[in-house]
Order: structure tokens, then sequence, then C-alpha cells
């Protein structure tokens, strides 16, 4: 066992645990918090795969701008004191764990999938490649080259969601 | 390689924010296990972009601006919602329940 293998589950570990807390604690703040956890295990897991810019991106946009957003709410709305606990009753909670679980077992079936030997790129050319060209050029050419439409789109998408977010968050127009 | 590795590990986070939604009640919780289910299939793309290209890592941006923009809707309506109703919690938030 080399020693990205065991950083890699060390961080996995730690992201399953947090998600863990996240989905059982009963305060929405230590669970935004938790989850906030979540997300900087997945940061590190990036790096290990050759994702660093992505991994910055984890944390500047998921860690930084959308967890605080989440904790605004939840002070806005004074929701920080734990409540009575907000689980479902027996069955709905028996019936969400069978069926949480079963996804599991499926989804785990899936990680024994090889991609196409056709497909696959030889080991290391992600990180060869951003060794070469810097690590944002690596994702940032295709980005404004062959997704330059989907990249547009996204703009309106967001337009779209500013516009939303205020006329939803706006007591009269 | 990590791949293997990854899959397992985004399957597990997936599947705790599939039980998450399905056992809470509180909006914003809920709403945070659908965040933790984007990333798991972040890690995902992640994973197997390392092996059939640079194109997963873009994805994951798409997947990010969509995310932002769920938030920030999202979290407008849970507002507007307790506006209304002083409360998140959905059992009383049932005005669709015949």
């Amino acid at each position: 066992m080399d020693g990205t293998l065991i950083i890699f589950w060390a961080f996995a570990g730690l992201a399953v645990v947090s998600a863990l807390s996240c989905i059982t604690r009963r305060s929405p703040v230590a669970s935004a918090l938790w989850l906030v956890v979540t997300l900087f295990s997945l940061a590190a897991l990036f790096v290990l795969l050759d994702a660093q810019f992505i991994a910055v991106l984890q944390v500047l946009v998921y860690a930084g701008a959308i967890m605080v957003l989440f904790l605004f709410v939840i002070m806005l709305l004074n929701l920080g004191r734990p409540g009575p606990t907000d689980l479902k009753g027996p069955m709905g909670l028996t019936v969400g764990v069978l069926l949480a679980g079963g996804l599991l077992v499926q989804l785990l079936g899936l990680r024994r999938a090889v991609p196409p030997p056709g497909l696959a790129l030889a080991p290391g050319v992600i990180a060869r490649a951003a060794a070469e060209q810097g690590m944002v050029p690596a994702v940032a050419r295709p980005l404004f080259g062959t997704y330059l439409v989907p990249f547009e789109i996204t703009s309106i998408l967001l337009l779209a969601a500013i516009v939303g977010a205020v006329v939803l968050a706006k007591r009269k127009l | 390689m990590l791949l293997g590795p990854s899959l397992a590990v985004s399957a597990v986070l997936f599947a705790l924010g599939v039980a998450g939604v399905l056992l809470r009640r509180n909006a914003i919780v809920i709403f945070m296990c659908v965040e933790l289910m984007l990333n798991a299939v972040n890690l995902t793309f992640v994973a197997l972009a390392q092996q059939l290209g640079v194109a997963g890592q873009i994805f994951v941006f798409f997947v990010m601006a969509v995310a932002a923009a769920e938030a920030g809707v999202g979290l407008a309506i849970i507002l507007a919602i307790y506006r209304h109703r002083q409360t998140v919690n959905l059992q009383n938030i049932n005005l669709l329940k015949g």
C-alpha cells in the first residue's frame, strides 16, 4: 500500500464520517459545518486525482460561497438552536434506510467498472498535460474551445437564477 | 489506480445523501443533502477524468454552476415559505397533500 493510497483512504474516511454526521446532527448549523468538512476532504481527493484546479474551486465555491449562503439563511431564519428531532417516524425511517441501502448496494457494483480499452488514456496523461501546460490552461483550453457554447449558456442560467432569487426573496416587488 | 476506490467512496457519499433526503424533515438539511449528492457525482467525474480525458473536469464546472444557481433559488424559496408558515419543517408544509 503506497503513500497515495493511505492518504486517499484517510480523506475518504473523513469524508464519509463527516457526511454521516451531517445527516444525523439535529442542529442545522452542526449539519452545515460537517458538510464543510466533507467538502474539504473531497477537495483533497480531487488533488489526489490530478484535478488541482477543481480542488481549489471546490474550496472557493462550495465550502466558501455556497455553504456560507446556507449558514446565512440558517442564521436569518434563527434555526440555529436544535429543536425537537426532525427525523421521520419508524415507518419512514425503515423505508428510507432500506431504499438508501439498496441504492448503495447497486452503486457499489460500479467500483469494478473499467473504462473501455479504446477510450482509456495511458496512466499519467492528465498529470503530464498539467505539468506541461500548467494546471489552469489544461482545463481552460477545452473550456473556452470545445465547450464554449455550454459555458455561455451557463451565464444565462446564472442570470436566470439571480433574477429568480431576487423575485422570490423580495417581500413586495 | 484510484478509480475503483473513488467510485466506491462516491457511491457511499451519494447513498448517504439519499438517506439524508429520505430521513430528515428540515428543508435546509434536505437541501444540504442534495449538495452532498452533487459532490458525490463530482467525485465520479473527476475520477473518470483521470482516465478518459479532461472533459470530466470541465463537467464538474457546470455541475458547480448549476449547484450555485440551485442553492440561490432554493434558499430564496425556503425564505419565502418561512415567511408564510414560520417553519421549515416539511411536515407542516402540506398544501399539496390530498
